[in-house]
């Protein structure tokens, strides 16, 4: 329900910024504006860069106000749990059909409190009055009749709430909040939960923040922060690096030449549709839960991609630069090295980024199996104690850095092979 | 004095069906140094083939080249080779796609470089030195290609279509440039083209040939080559002689593709 809600409130930011800022930003008078086919001109779609601000924006604005952040001013919270003191009558009639109400009193504490049992006056009457604490958002089962002279074993029972008439098959609602009768005749209550998210679902975007600044100055698991996301970032790069060092040849080697082609053509085309998560067993298996089996494991997701990606950039240089080479008088090597090499790096830079896009990917899954640090294993022991906070800080985290990763190897790809498409 | 003589080259490609094609059958030729050669045919009448085989990318199955006496086992520096296009290094600029030959050879690099700076200026892209090959247009980047392989001093060019990507007018510009570059150096050249045009411009001599199996069909010794040096191409066009040899060899051309057409509805 409050997930329908949430998505409705989605999609009409999404439409409502559009139109707005259609409105209030007045068009570009570039080229673009002026054609007038646009739908399906891919060259005139150019990504929105208000867009993505306010798509970014929203996320944060949606995930405060519903989970009720402080950094949000309370008007733009959804309705919160109802918190504090409330009361309501229920009025009870034993097996002879004499009635008598007494009122209970119900303390709803906060997100994070923790409940206390406290005491009111019983009052006269058959029915007493009863004292509960309970949880925002919970619901509460009242044993109403502890202290009544009347009890449901004596075939006694609640006939209304607040003077309403309750029965097991026609549950109220009330202002107060909801009521039913369990199947033994017990009050369930529940206060009116608002629209808010409980934290142990999702805690607001400060706890969060609080969260890591707390990992990074006190750690976590015996490691800071950037302990854990280092150890990560090191498995990633030994791991790539490994299948770069390896790869690569292997790619160029199988471009070159039919025997290593043959030899490992079928290797290679077995091995690439595996899912490295698929070899984490038999790697635990052969080399243990430790470093060494992790970065086989990177090393094996990034081989496979490396070596595919040097051999196509091989296999794709025209033959007319290779005679052009060879008719200039070049040798074999000095062929490979200032023609094949620099010829086959885009399509290397490609795989590159593809492989660390995986090895990311690969050594979280890895460390949420099995570590004793790493971003993934933050994540795994903080969700085996429903530290959602650090959970969601996790995978924030790994996404920036993944992201980050990516960016990198762009601005690199353009640095070091600026002729990548040009040819 | 350096001579190229194709002696009796035949080239027959098996394919995998079982049949064979005779790309070249009996081909006999001897350049002199210095000679322009402009080779002309319909497709697939074994043009490239030859060239392919005179640069020493494939080996003929009867017959042998040779090059001032030396047999043609390969590709080396002494026949240089001109591209259609795309066979220019795009990571390295304009200069260091000059010097390619020179420094694969281990030459001196300042000689190297006083020799492309010099090789540029006669391309007229001494402005576009440090540029990258790919900001060029496709005339600049022919320039490039003829610079870098006069860089490497071969004996004989040889052209595969040099100018066959470029627009009508770059492509007159490059054919005189052809004619400078052919009359400065003295440098013997082999061009294959499919443009009758410029088969007769660029032609001091001019080889028709026809196909199936391929075979050199006539020859023609011209003058425009020597008047174009010195005088625009389109007054050498105004020639007499250039009207009708084009037509001559229009109508020759035409006569093969016709039968062709014929012997493939038969």
């Amino acid at each position: 329900m409050t997930g329908l809600i949430i998505l409705a409130v989605y999609i009409a930011i999404f439409v409502v910024s559009a139109f707005v800022l259609k409105l209030i930003v007045s068009q570009r008078q570039d080229y673009t504006s002026l054609k007038t086919v646009t739908f399906g001109d891919e060259s005139a779609v150019t990504s929105n860069g208000t867009a993505s601000v306010i798509s970014i924006v929203t996320i944060f604005l949606i995930w405060g106000s519903f989970t009720g952040s402080s950094w949000l001013p309370s008007i733009l919270h959804a309705p919160a749990p109802f918190v504090g003191e409330t009361s309501f009558d229920y009025t009870l009639e034993d097996a002879n059909g004499v009635t008598d109400t007494a009122t209970v009193t119900v303390r709803v504490m906060d997100f994070g409190e923790k409940t206390e049992k406290f005491q009111v006056d019983p009052g006269e009457g058959m029915a007493k009055d009863d004292a509960v604490s309970m949880q925002a958002s919970r619901s509460v089962t009242i044993l109403f009749d502890k202290n009544d002279e009347a009890t449901r074993k004596e075939g006694a029972k609640v006939v209304a709430i607040n003077g309403t008439p309750i029965s097991n098959d026609a549950p109220l609602t009330l202002d107060v909040g909801r009521f039913a009768l369990t199947d033994k005749g017990a009050i369930s209550f529940s206060a009116p939960r608002g629209l808010q998210m409980d934290p142990i679902y999702l805690p607001p975007p400060e706890d969060v923040w609080k969260r890591g600044i707390e990992i990074a100055t006190e750690g976590y698991r015996n490691f800071y922060l950037h302990e854990h996301l280092a150890y990560s970032l090191f498995r990633v790069i030994a791991g790539f690096i490994l299948g770069c060092v390896v790869g690569i040849p292997l790619g160029y080697a199988m471009g070159l030449n039919g025997w290593f082609r043959g030899w490992f053509d079928p290797i290679v085309e077995v091995m690439r549709p595996v899912p490295p998560l698929a070899l984490i067993p038999l790697i635990i298996i052969w080399f243990g839960i430790g470093e060494s089996g992790k970065v086989i494991l990177l090393f094996l997701a990034s081989l496979w991609i490396m070596a595919i990606g040097a051999r196509s950039g091989v296999s794709g240089v025209k033959i007319t630069k290779i005679h052009a080479a060879y008719s200039l008088g070049a040798s074999k090597w000095q062929i490979m090295r200032h023609v094949i090499i620099p010829n086959s790096l885009p399509e290397i830079f490609t795989a590159a980024r593809v492989a660390m896009g995986v090895c990311w990917g690969t050594v979280v899954a890895a460390e949420l199996v099995a570590a004793s640090q790493g971003a993934g294993m933050m994540i795994m022991a903080a969700s085996k104690f429903t530290l959602t906070d650090i959970v969601v800080m996790g995978i924030i985290l790994i996404g920036v850095i993944g992201f980050g990763i990516d960016m990198l190897m762009r601005w690199a790809e353009r640095i070091l092979v600026p002729w990548k498409g040009r040819g | 004095m350096s001579e190229l003589a194709i002696d009796n080259i035949s080239m027959r490609f098996d394919l995998p069906n079982g049949s064979s094609v005779q790309a070249l059958k009996n081909v006999s030729l001897n350049l002199k140094s210095g000679e322009l050669l402009s080779v002309l045919g319909p497709s697939g009448c074994g043009k490239t083939t030859l060239l392919n085989i005179v640069a020493g990318f494939l080996a003929p199955t009867e017959g042998q080249i040779t090059l001032n006496g030396d047999r043609v086992v390969g590709p080396s520096a002494e026949r240089g080779m001109v591209f259609q296009q795309g066979a220019l290094f795009e990571w390295m600029s304009v200069r260091e796609n000059v010097g390619f030959g020179p420094r694969m050879k281990g030459a001196n690099p300042t000689a190297t470089r006083e020799k492309v700076d010099h090789l540029l200026d006669v391309v007229g892209l001494s402005e576009f030195k440090e540029k990258a090959v790919y900001e060029l247009s496709g005339g600049m980047q022919q320039r490039v290609a003829l610079a870098r392989c006069l860089a490497n001093e071969p004996d004989v060019i040889l052209m595969d279509e040099p100018l066959g990507a470029l627009d009508a007018l770059t492509r007159e510009k490059m054919q005189s440039l052809v004619l400078k570059l052919w009359k400065e150096t003295g440098k013997t050249i082999i061009l294959i083209t499919h443009s009758v045009e410029e088969a007769l411009l660029l032609g001091e001599r001019l080889l028709v040939m026809a196909p199936r199996p391929g075979r050199i069909h006539k020859e023609y010794r011209l003058p425009f080559a020597d008047l174009g040096v010195d005088q625009d191409l389109r007054e050498v066009k105004k020639h007499p002689e250039y009207a009708s040899t084009r037509e001559e060899i229009l109508s020759m051309i035409w006569d093969m593709e016709e039968e062709i057409m014929g012997r493939q509805e038969a």
